[in-house]
């Protein structure tokens, strides 16, 4: 698809996410310069206090955005996920070069005229309003466009926490290697980046005195500017209240790749179906789908038992899938209050892949049978396989592997690396939808060593209380999706780049949901 | 009051009579006066020590003297820029401590190098500045900037509403008085006013500040480290010399003092061929 027909056909979802980047932009910057300003204007009064603040705020610079939001989401009042997450450390981030945009400017006032004014019997108020806070403006200002081409980077990191923004298609893009998605979302932050540069330069070159005064055209731009600001915000302000539907309310969360992001629009279609009101949050990073359930954020997410069992509940892997479940199932209950669902019967585990050639001409079934040709093979796994506990140390122990080689290197390059002979053997995802289409061949796991990934949806127990269409739904998808059929999803949304939406309310209706 | 000072004023010509007298004290009261004030940074050497000396309504007085010498803090201390760490500043018999610095301030115009303009005002908003903090109405203060602009030499039509980046120096030092002269105040600081400017321009301005001050009988403490500026515009010089008084005299007398500070400044005099009034 080109790029060209791909905005032609995303352009109203483009057009939103800009909007939503522009409002967080906006309101974090305003403020933090309704912060900034005062705080800067204090330090150059209390010199004692410049150098713990500018400390403080230079420390909240130099924290990587995403271990920021990390740490804000368990918060109460100013963490959770969402937006408000994203502008308290836009907000953090911001700060910094407005507070000391604002000391450096006042400070910097010439000495003899900060003189002739408190000489000439201003107060320091006047000082201040009259003779400090205007001669210093271009600088504040320029501390603010700083502020302001930060904050549309850092942004793109607010899809994370599921603020949205145009990090949203940046991440999307990123895992699904789209190219379409990645341009679209980097262009458009690199345009709104340079367009808020721009304007606020014009702005700034409005309080530079010692140059030639400003030429009537930027004055005209610069009024278009603030006209195009306000509109934005006032219109993005307005944005639409939730609408409480009387079959409830409930939101949705998922992982950040597209399996997960599909289970939960399938939930959320199939309740919408039932008058039940939906509120999407999906692609959260890292462990943030489980900290917003249990915080309340969510009302349930798609997960599988084995990730729950090891990552959350932190249990030694064990080969079992009735025992596992029940387990996940018992535990939740009584540390969480969360349900588990049913499972939707398939797993998404660890598929140990050869080429379909090779295991036709060996003869190969299980991974039993690929043990005696790995010595001349090399291998390829992702890097998440070679770390964790249950993968890569563990898995060549269990049936004694040895291998020429072994690669490691990003997960979803490795079916192309396998197809196209540079590997022999790698571990990829047993719902992954390009095994089929490469004629990959899933050797069987015959002596039980991976954990058992079933799918199924986390949900709180208070929200099944609430929301009675719940329950229903959760028993219909009960064993509704095969592996086969689960990994023909994924690739009609990885492989065919169609839209998960369509994808979805295809497959309901196919099933007749 | 002023009677113990009497050694810091060994010329019969200071005092001046005045008709509109501030006070209905029967002793008369000098404008400014340092009793044994004494200035120093924590830490440090005196800046100014043991400082006495008078201002009578009405008199130029320049302080003359190298960089350094303590002539600024001098100035400073009058109009509470600075506080003395020792002694006191009175100003119409008050110790500047008394004052509100507001209030004091207001009362005392202050020029300096370049004028100190605010660059961000026109010419007409930077003179009319202390008229506008006093709270006076807007067409009295466009009257009296335009009066005052006439006054220093600049056609308030053509400059009124420039900035003062778009003057000369010496337009600018010229703005900086109108602008100190504003409210009327009793009191003139002036540091070193005319010092960046080209010989020409500066001479020009020396005189017409002579002539203005003496017409509308200002009393003025002026600070150069210029011989002949002292010379020209003084009533009387004090010579300064790390922070201390070392004379006080008439231009006259200054000119026959056989003090060797004061001899080391009139001989830079005779290289130039003593360019006397």
């Amino acid at each position: 698809m080109s790029f060209w027909h791909f905005l032609q056909l995303n352009w109203p979802e483009l057009l939103l996410l800009v909007r939503q980047h522009i409002v967080l932009v906006f309101i974090s910057i305003l403020v933090a310069v309704s912060i900034g300003v005062p705080t800067g204007i204090l330090l150059t009064r209390y010199r004692a206090l410049r150098g713990p603040v500018l400390g403080i705020a230079n420390v909240m610079q130099t924290i990587p955005s995403l271990a920021l939001f990390g740490f804000l989401i368990p918060l109460p009042f100013i963490g959770g996920i969402g937006s408000r997450t994203a502008l308290v450390a836009l907000v953090l981030y911001s700060l910094l070069p407005i507070i000391r945009n604002t000391v450096t400017g006042i400070l910097g006032v010439e000495p003899s005229v900060r003189e002739a004014a408190v000489a000439m019997g201003m107060t320091d108020g006047q000082v201040l309003r009259q003779v400090e806070l205007p001669l210093a403006m271009g600088v504040i200002v320029t501390g603010i466009r700083v502020a302001t081409v930060i904050a549309v980077g850092v942004t793109t990191i607010a899809a994370a926490v599921g603020a949205g923004g145009l990090g949203v298609y940046i991440f999307r893009g990123l895992r699904q290697y789209d190219n379409n998605l990645l341009l679209a979302g980097a262009l458009s932050a690199a345009v709104l980046a340079l367009a808020a540069d721009l304007f606020l330069g014009l702005l700034e070159r409005q309080f530079s005195f010692e140059g030639k005064r400003s030429a009537a055209w930027s004055r005209v731009a610069l009024a278009a500017g603030i006209v195009l600001v306000v509109v934005v915000g006032v219109f993005a302000l307005r944005s639409p209240g939730r609408s409480e539907s009387s079959q409830g309310h409930v939101a949705i969360g998922s992982k950040d790749f597209t399996e997960s992001a599909l289970l939960a629009e399938i939930m959320a279609e199939m309740l919408e179906a039932r008058g039940v009101s939906v509120e999407r949050r999906f692609e959260l990073g890292g462990n943030l789908p489980h900290e917003a359930l249990v915080n309340g954020t969510l009302d349930l997410y798609p997960e599988y038992t084995g990730t729950s069992y090891t990552a959350i509940l932190h249990h030694t892997p064990i080969g079992d899938p009735r025992a596992v479940y029940d387990q996940v199932k018992q535990e939740y209950a009584s540390r969480f209050k969360v349900e588990v669902s049913p499972s939707l019967g398939f797993e998404n585990t660890f598929a140990i892949l050869v080429r379909g050639a090779d295991a036709r001409k060996f003869n190969l079934k299980t991974i039993s049978d690929a043990a005696p040709h790995t010595p001349q093979w090399s291998a390829g796994f992702g890097q998440d396989f070679m770390s964790r506990a249950d993968g890569y140390p563990g898995f060549s122990k269990a049936y004694g592997l040895k291998f020429a080689a072994v690669r490691e290197m990003d997960l979803s390059l490795t079916y192309i690396a396998l197809s196209s002979r540079q590997v022999d053997l790698i571990a990829g995802n047993s719902t992954e939808g390009r095994i089929a289409r490469l004629d990959l061949f899933q050797l069987a796991d015959d002596r039980h060593y991976f954990p058992p990934y079933e799918a199924v949806y986390l949900v709180r127990q208070d929200s099944l209380a609430r929301v009675p269409a719940l329950r229903e739904v959760l028993a219909k998808l009960a064993n509704a999706i095969s592996t086969d059929e689960m990994r023909r999803l994924n690739y009609e949304i990885d492989g065919n780049k169609r839209d998960p939406k369509e994808v979805v309310k295809e497959w309901l209706g196919s099933r007749g949901f | 009051m002023a009677a113990p000072f009497v050694r810091n004023m060994p010329d019969s010509k200071m005092g001046r009579p005045r008709s509109a007298a501030p006070t209905i004290t029967p002793v008369k009261i000098s404008l400014v006066e340092f009793h044994n004030v004494t200035f120093s940074l924590p830490a440090a050497a005196n800046i100014i020590s043991d400082l006495n000396l008078t201002v009578e309504r009405g008199e130029t007085l320049v302080l003359l003297g190298e960089s350094g010498c303590g002539k600024t803090t001098t100035l400073k201390l009058v109009n509470r820029l600075l506080t003395p760490t020792g002694g006191e500043v009175r100003v119409e018999g008050k110790s500047t401590t008394a004052w509100d610095p507001i209030a004091l301030r207001r009362r005392i115009g202050y020029v300096i190098q370049e004028g100190g303009l605010f660059p961000h005002f026109t010419i007409a908003r930077n003179v009319g500045l202390v008229p506008a903090l006093a709270g006076w109405d807007q067409t009295r203060i466009m009257e009296r900037v335009r009066e005052l602009l006439s006054l220093v030499g600049l056609d308030p039509d053509r400059f009124a509403d420039r900035y003062p980046r778009e003057l000369s120096g010496g337009q600018r030092q010229r703005v900086g008085v109108a602008r100190a002269l504003a409210a009327d105040p009793p009191l003139l600081l002036l540091d070193e006013p005319f010092g960046a400017l080209d010989p020409l321009t500066r001479a020009s301005l020396q005189n017409e500040f002579a002539d203005l001050t003496s017409r509308l009988g200002k009393t003025a403490i002026l600070v150069t480290h210029d011989v002949r500026e002292a010379l020209i515009l003084a009533r009387r010089i004090g010579l300064m010399h790390k922070g201390q008084l070392l004379l006080l005299e008439t231009p006259e007398r200054f000119l026959n003092s056989d003090h060797p500070q004061a001899r080391a400044y009139l001989d830079t005099l005779k290289i130039d061929d003593g360019g006397k009034q």
